[in-house]
């Protein structure tokens, strides 16, 4: 069952449909009240704490667009120093904050270790600045930085791999997670918490706006990442590969592009070769990870 | 009982002494030595608290950040390119009213890249909203240290404060340090205790997004506390001190043999040594010459405008410059008088003489100090001890 605390209160700005919101909101509740929280610059920053308006009702620091990681060693070592060591910090960003600007951020806060679960609201483009690709967005992405035109065909590098950044760093705990699949997200997220040292949870968050699709379609789009095999929920422990969740049927992944105006255009003849880019890197994912369900 | 040391070493045991609970350590010539001393002493188990190897600068003022929004006293240093590094952070820091304290031991910014000391890593963040303090010596810069966290904490400031020392002279020189007790510093420093912090039993949400609606307001407010609040607040603590712990503070400026002075030099940190004796020379041959020492550069003194309007002659000499403009200092100093002038009714100003040295950690000498004294020409940052056969290379 979903747990429910609202700690992250209606009346927010979000976009209609915003994955972001829906996957902050499961993640603090999953959490409680126990908890700090600090956020990157970014969407979720802008939506949740416009002065003289707050939606959170946990400890909420934002400071800039690449320092989350960092402010939050400080509360962590502040809180060490205090000797109040139950309290659950958690340290979040979009993935721009995250695995472009912020990343030698969240690499000194793995390396050294902080008690701090580590979370990315994956987008996989800066959507607040209004849609320009980041080091997270898929090839072929139309993104106002990574335009379509008659020498592109869109985003021309595949997603940097953050879940292989975060292992190569031994982080204690290192999963991800989809809004379409809640308790499966508020699980990991109370996993995580009750493990020791760096954590990171990534979360595949679908944005309306900048991937171009109705809102009510948020939580089916983010379905269909997972059931094409191009979002595998995983689960690492110490480096160790603990969970994975298993497929039945992978779905074409012609249906998850077909629905979003940022990938549509792959599946014209053109641009077969970057469709094959796909469909190579979810044949990865199935073998790498036995997605398939064998009865 | 005084102590021969090593400028950073003192400061490292003065800044132990004001018992921070985080430190954030990154490694910068010249001011690695406060750090690995810090270290040191905590590893020693001489001082309790956690130490943080950050990654680089900008996460170590993030981290002292986050440190002190949750309600425990932090500490970090640092040098030119690492500063430039942090500005950011440090305006943020201000804007968050978070009474961080760090030392910053100047060095010149690079390019052409150099680890030798002048001023202008600093100016970067003149108009931050910290309070920038300038030690003279290592005693003082240890003194300002005990006083810059008082300020910093105090309920009515809330602001971050930096104390600038400069790089190899003061970090690297040696000199008899007296320290206090540990007991006199905790009488005098009380333990950190804000009214708004990071506590999941009473929950804010800190940093915001402001609006045009409010944002303009946000900025007054640290104006005014600057302007009204700061000043008053540096000169009760330095008087506080000095009662304390019996050795002179001066706060936010000292007049060195000004009383009758026709003629002032006006600087800051640790050229103001040599300039003294120049002074001190000038003095047994009876000129009337005096030299106004900036201690508190932000905010900038409003009685600097008023003490200099009595001068015939001024002479301004610092180690930074603002390329196309003027010196800093020298700015402040025009700044100030004419203000000053306007207020008083007064239509003569003083001349003024403008003078950049030091750069990259060139030496200024003494004879070179005392021919500043005896030209008369207007000059608005003239760069003294310029080598004419060097510039070949480059203009």
């Amino acid at each position: 069952m979903i747990d429910e605390k609202i700690l992250l209160t209606p009346g927010h700005t979000a976009c209609a449909g915003c994955g972001e919101a829906l996957a902050a909101r499961l993640v603090i509740d999953a959490a409680g009240p126990n908890t700090i929280v600090v956020t990157n610059t970014g969407c979720l920053e802008v939506f949740s704490s416009t002065y003289p308006y707050s939606s959170w009702r946990v400890p909420f620091i934002h400071s800039l667009f690449e320092n989350a990681a960092a402010v939050a060693s400080g509360i962590e070592s502040a809180l060490n120093y205090l000797g109040k060591t139950d309290i659950n910090i958690i340290a979040q960003a979009g993935d721009g904050g995250f695995g472009d600007i912020g990343l030698q951020a969240f690499s000194g806060l793995w390396e050294r270790g902080h008690n701090v679960l580590s979370i990315c609201y994956d987008n996989e483009a800066y959507m607040n600045t209004g849609i320009q690709r980041s080091g997270t967005s898929p090839t072929g992405a139309n993104t106002g930085t990574s335009p379509v035109g008659k020498l592109s065909y869109g985003n021309p590098t595949w997603k940097k791999n953050l879940l292989e950044i975060a292992l190569a760093h031994r982080c204690s705990y290192v999963a991800t997670a989809s809004i379409s699949y809640p308790v499966d997200l508020q699980n990991k997220v109370k996993k995580a918490l009750k493990i020791k040292g760096a954590k990171f949870i990534h979360i595949l968050v679908p944005c309306p706006l900048g991937w171009g699709y109705e809102p009510y379609l948020s939580v089916k789009i983010a379905e269909l990442a997972v059931e094409t095999g191009l979002w595998p929920l995983v689960e690492y422990e110490n480096g160790e590969l603990k969970k994975v969740r298993k497929i039945k049927n992978i779905k074409p992944i012609e249906e998850y592009l077909s629905l979003q105006k940022r990938t549509q255009h792959l599946l014209l003849e053109e641009n077969r070769h970057v469709l094959e880019i796909w469909k190579d890197f979810i044949k990865r994912n199935i073998e790498k990870y036995q997605l398939l369900e064998t009865s | 009982m005084k102590q021969f040391l090593e400028g950073a070493t003192s400061i490292a045991k003065t800044v132990a002494l004001c018992r921070p609970g985080v430190i954030a350590a990154y490694p910068i010539t010249p001011q690695t030595h406060i750090v690995e001393e810090l270290s040191a002493i905590v590893a020693n188990g001489e001082l309790k608290a956690e130490m943080v190897n950050v990654e680089s600068e900008h996460s170590a003022a993030s981290c002292i950040l986050g440190a002190v929004a949750t309600g425990v006293r932090a500490f970090s240093s640092t040098s030119s390119q690492g500063l430039l590094l942090m500005a950011e952070v440090v305006f943020n820091i201000a804007g968050l009213r978070l009474p961080v304290v760090m030392c910053c031991v100047n060095r010149a910014v690079s390019a052409p890249i150099n680890i030798w000391n002048d001023q202008q890593d600093i100016m970067t963040l003149r108009d931050a909203g910290v309070v920038l303090f300038f030690a003279e010596s290592i005693q003082e810069a240890c003194d300002l240290h005990i006083q810059a966290f008082k300020l910093a904490e105090d309920p009515a400031i809330m602001l971050p404060v930096i104390i600038n020392i400069d790089g190899f002279v003061l970090s690297h020189g040696y000199e008899a340090v007296e320290f206090p007790s540990q007991e006199m510093v905790d009488k005098f420093l009380p333990p950190y205790n804000p009214p708004f912090k990071l506590d999941p039993q009473n929950p804010l949400t800190f940093g915001a997004l402001v609006g045009p609606e409010w944002y303009l307001e946000t900025r007054y407010a640290i104006h005014k506390t600057m302007l009204d609040e700061v000043p008053n607040k540096i000169k009760q603590i330095a008087e506080e001190f000095t009662k304390m712990f019996g050795r002179t503070s001066y706060g936010l400026y000292e007049k060195y043999k000004l009383d009758d002075a026709e003629n002032i030099f006006v600087s800051f940190g640790s050229v103001a040594g040599p300039i003294k004796d120049v002074v001190d020379s000038l003095r047994e041959r009876n000129e009337k010459v005096g030299l106004l020492r900036i201690i508190t550069y932000r905010p900038f003194p409003q009685e600097i405008g008023d003490i200099l309007l009595k001068a015939k002659k001024i002479i301004v000499l610092e180690k930074d410059i603002s390329l196309g403009a003027t010196g800093a200092l020298y700015s402040d100093v025009i700044t100030s008088l004419y203000i000053s002038a306007h207020r008083n009714k007064v239509s003569c100003l003083p001349k003024i003489l403008g003078y950049v040295c030091g750069l990259g950690g060139r030496d200024i000498s003494l004879e070179e100090i005392e021919d500043l004294y005896r030209k008369e020409d207007l000059v608005e940052s003239e760069f003294v001890g310029l080598k004419k056969e060097n510039l070949g290379s480059f203009i």
